[in-house]
């Protein structure tokens, strides 16, 4: 179905001029989003959008341009623009296109035809089971912040001159709700989701009461006072604190002095129960994917093993520059050039149940919010701090709701502080996959 | 961008099978980059998004489709597909005739960067970068970004409105890397206001470039920021987005009717400090936040939300205004044509008190002094909310001392705005923001004067 895609690649590609690498990236997506309130559609957005993204490197300078539209007048104009564009960069010797390496395309189970087909109505009615459930759930539910579900079709297209030739088409839906729970004055909120490739892989019902059970155990939350704790993250938030980590092991990130774990290959920069893997080949991933923002086969990379540093991921300009092979990890949409990231970034789960991780800490607390990544956490420098929010663990159980505090440390502190990783894998509707995580150590901030 | 008797076509369209309201939200947008970093200017580029997205309310339920097909087949098209998300039942025809307005935002664009030679924006990379570097040795990596971005509007509605707007930004960041011997830190500088190329007439960009080498270099002798709690001086114009997210989300009319903010129910009531007066303001001429009409069309306003500590209004989109029988208070904006709009700040600010700025910080023993702000966050249910400082120092004795490394601090809304205790006469605007809500981003500002925050929860880790 996305043959049409590559047809117009390769149009773009057969432009190119003598000396001149192209490179034309063709994008469709077809997206419905459901948004529910009190029973009813609050809104009902669906539309199909389309772009192409054109790359011309001619004599080591790069230049780039797109358009929100495939019309042949618009790819035309893009062409001449990126090619302008080109003119004015710096001469840089790596410059280039990503090159066929010989690396099969895997075959993933990415697309179902059965999201394609599933009607509208049977949409709404798993955002309105959402909400009801919600709110059945538990007398002091007041409310949904959102309910909403949402699903689409990817369909993508890379050619170049160079070689490179992909095409594919992926589908996934989720639903998310933000529940409210209020007792007096206090209201306290919860969220919970639940992802898939089609709607019938979806479950309102654990969504609903995940987010219910998030807001209520909420209810009666004091400021902790500061000190020193043992910190359990929870799978949403670890998940967080590893898109992060995945940062700095960006090999662009390295070459331009940006990373700190820059001249640390091969060494020990973390406790030996962290073994930290990429894989966009898992197909339970949300974003799992066959082939990367370039069109090179997607791959399993292991970038922690035992807590020491292996690899640094790389894109095809990266590689070439730091002498090495690209990992598959070109990252773009239509609208830029391919940066270097993770795709798909996963701790290899421990032994231990959540609650058995819980039941060895005397003294600690649980985190099953943060707030403020971007603003309290410099990966660059490692500086960490974020607000949170959660429950205090006394003598190996769950105590007294806490929020308004912060919790504090550095990157690099926190990998060697962590004592124990969970069983609980949990897939979310991100590029990074969440677990339990027990780092001892950080400092809390509170009254 | 499309004709007036097509939008009067497409509008019936959308309201044959029984719309209440219609509207027609077209945009045409040009973004051109250029960016330097690690020495190389390493890419220009320019794009071009240009569609059109139509919604239909019926009661409560909005439908909505898009189109990068602007020809009446393509609305029409798009027209349908909103109408049938509504779901409605009725029928009939609809005659819609539009009464075209001008939207006006009080001053001229002087150059339209779309007519500056690529070469100069380049040129630009390159004197940033410079002296950047010639700061210090210590300075081990720079990067410089360069952005512009022409976007026309067009809003045609079932109430006739007919009106378009043409928006200019243009944006000039800085960001440094230094090195020592403790490890690496950053410091960054950015400039942006819906202006063209005469951006460069007001800053100088070898100054923003020693600026954030400056910022880079005095963390590298930053020591870790305080644990708990004291009180905090913000500096003036450094950080108006405490406000944004202290109260500026809460006072959202869409989370208000969900129940959803900690501020529902309480206009009239002193929810912060004598002497705090609170404003949103679309109208602020050439800030970053500026619109002459919002993305429904109303014209932009001037909002007073909080008067000398007694909350006055909320902030009001299309939707929200029209279910409460009132007015929009041109709040209503969104990302692109491809989304729904929803209640949005524009500039958000403090005003001025009457102190002296140096008197603020001599009369706290101790405590921490914000210079710059980062981002920050709300959970408008509960007030929480974060905010980063990325050039912070201690106060002792009443005087400005060692620098501090990054960190959030955390705070609640209602609180927070009680504490204020003290409000400088040196009010100034931020540097320019994006606001993200719903997954949508819009261009926002803020400012503040220097003023202190009695107490506040410092996220740090020394003791």
């Amino acid at each position: 179905m996305s043959e049409d895609l590559l047809a117009i690649a390769d149009r773009v590609v057969a432009m190119s001029k003598p000396g001149e690498q192209i490179e034309a990236v063709v994008v469709r997506g077809t997206e419905t989003e459901i948004r529910v309130f009190e029973g009813d559609v609050e809104s009902l957005s669906s539309a199909q959008s389309q772009g192409v993204g054109i790359r011309v490197v001619v004599d080591g300078r790069q230049g780039f341009a797109y358009a929100g539209s495939l019309d042949e007048s618009a790819i035309a104009e893009t062409l001449a623009d990126a090619r302008d564009n080109a003119s004015f960069a710096t001469f840089d010797e790596f410059a280039g296109l990503a090159e066929p390496d010989g690396v099969v395309i895997p075959v993933l189970d990415l697309h179902r035809d059965a999201m394609v087909s599933f009607a509208t109505a049977d949409k709404i009615a798993m955002a309105i089971e959402l909400e009801r459930v919600v709110m059945a759930a538990d007398p002091r539910i007041s409310g949904i912040e959102s309910a909403e579900y949402a699903d689409s079709i990817s369909e993508a297209a890379i050619a170049s001159s160079t070689g490179i030739r992909t095409v594919g088409s992926e589908t996934s839906c989720f639903l998310a709700t933000y529940a409210m729970a209020t007792e007096g004055d206090e209201t306290q909120t919860g969220f919970g989701f639940s992802v898939g490739r089609e709607p019938s892989d979806l479950t309102p019902s654990a969504a609903a009461i995940e987010a219910a059970e998030r807001a209520t155990r909420m209810l009666g939350a004091v400021q902790p006072a500061s000190g020193r704790l043992t910190v359990v993250l929870d799978p949403w938030v670890t998940a967080q604190f590893l898109g992060i980590l995945g940062y700095t092991l960006d090999g662009e990130s390295v070459l331009k002095g940006r990373s700190l774990f820059a001249d640390r290959l091969g060494e020990s920069v973390g406790s030996s129960l962290l073994t930290l893997i990429d894989d966009p080949t898992d197909v339970r991933s949300f974003t799992a994917t066959d082939a990367d923002g370039e069109g090179l086969a997607a791959r399993r990379n292991v970038l922690i093993e035992n807590g020491v540093l292996q690899k640094f991921v790389h894109n095809a300009y990266s590689a070439r520059r730091a002498g090495t092979v690209s990992t598959g990890n070109a990252v773009r949409g239509f609208k830029s050039t391919p940066s270097v990231g993770c795709l798909s970034v996963s701790l290899v789960p421990g032994s231990s149940d959540p609650a058995a991780l819980i039941a060895g800490i005397d003294d600690g607390v649980l985190v099953q919010e943060v707030s403020g990544l971007h603003s309290g956490v410099n990966p660059v420098s490692g500086d960490f701090s974020t607000g949170a929010e959660g429950l205090r663990i006394r003598n190996g159980e769950l105590a007294e709701p806490v929020r308004e505090f912060t919790i504090a440390s550095t990157l690099q502190k926190m990998l060697r502080d962590v004592q124990a990783v969970g069983n609980d894998l949990q897939f979310l509707p991100m590029n990074a996959t969440g677990v339990s995580l027990v780092v001892a150590d950080l400092t809390v901030s509170g009254s | 961008m499309i004709e007036q008797s097509v939008l009067e076509v497409v509008l019936g369209v959308a309201m044959r099978t029984g719309g209440e309201f219609a509207e027609v939200f077209a945009e045409d947008r040009r973004n051109a980059s250029a960016v330097l970093d690690d020495g190389r200017v390493e890419e220009l580029t320019s794009g071009r998004d240009r569609g059109a997205g139509i919604r239909v309310v019926v009661g409560d339920t909005t439908g909505f489709a898009h189109t990068a097909d602007l020809t009446e087949a393509g609305l029409i098209a798009a027209a349908e597909a909103a109408a049938a998300a509504a779901r409605g039942g009725g029928g009939g025809t609809n005659v819609i005739a539009l009464d075209r307005r001008s939207a006006s935002r009080g001053y001229d664009i002087e150059t339209y960067p779309g007519d500056v030679p690529k070469a100069s924006k380049v040129e630009l990379l390159g004197r940033a970068n410079d002296a950047a570097r010639a700061v210090g040795g210590a300075i081990s990596q720079v990067s410089v970004s360069y952005g512009d971005n022409r976007r026309h509007i067009l809003v045609a509605n079932s109430d006739g409105l007919f009106v378009e707007d043409d928006t200019v930004r243009t944006f000039f960041a800085v960001s440094c890397v230094a090195t020592g011997d403790a490890g690496m830190q950053t410091g960054r500088e950015s400039v942006g206001h819906t202006i063209g190329f005469e951006l460069f007439d007001m800053y100088d960009v070898d100054q923003l470039a020693r600026n954030a080498a400056d910022r880079a270099l005095t963390k590298l002798a930053a020591r870790p920021a305080p644990s708990g709690q004291m009180p905090v001086v913000i500096g003036s114009g450094g950080g108006g987005v405490l406000f944004h997210e202290a109260c500026g989300h809460g006072l959202e009319a869409d989370l208000v009717a969900k129940g959803a903010s900690v501020f529902r129910g309480r206009v009239g009531q002193q929810v912060a400090s004598k002497g705090v007066t609170v404003v949103d303001d679309g109208t602020m001429e050439r800030e970053w936040g500026n619109i002459a009409v919002d993305d429904e069309g109303n014209p932009a306003q001037r909002n007073v939300l909080i008067e000398d500590g007694v909350l006055t209004d909320y902030m009001w989109d299309h939707l929200r205004a029209r279910k409460e029988g009132r007015r929009s208070s041109g709040n209503g904006r969104r990302q692109s044509y491809q989304n729904l709009p929803m209640v949005r700040m524009t500039n958000t600010y403090l005003l001025a008190g009457e102190e002296d700025p140096e008197a603020i910080i001599a009369s706290t023993p101790k405590g921490v002094y914000v210079k710059h702000l980062g981002g920050g966050q709300v959970n408008t249910a509960t007030g929480d909310f974060v905010f980063g400082m990325t050039e912070a120092y201690l106060i002792e004795d009443g005087k400005i001392t060692e620098p501090l490394r990054e960190g959030n601090l955390i705070g609640n809304g209602p609180e927070v705005l009680q504490r204020i205790d003290a409000l400088g006469n040196d009010f100034a605007m931020g540097p320019p923001g994006t606001c993200g809500k719903d997954g949508q981003g819009v261009p926002v500002g803020d400012g503040v004067p220097t003023l202190r925050v009695s107490s506040l929860t410092i996220g740090g880790t020394a003791a």
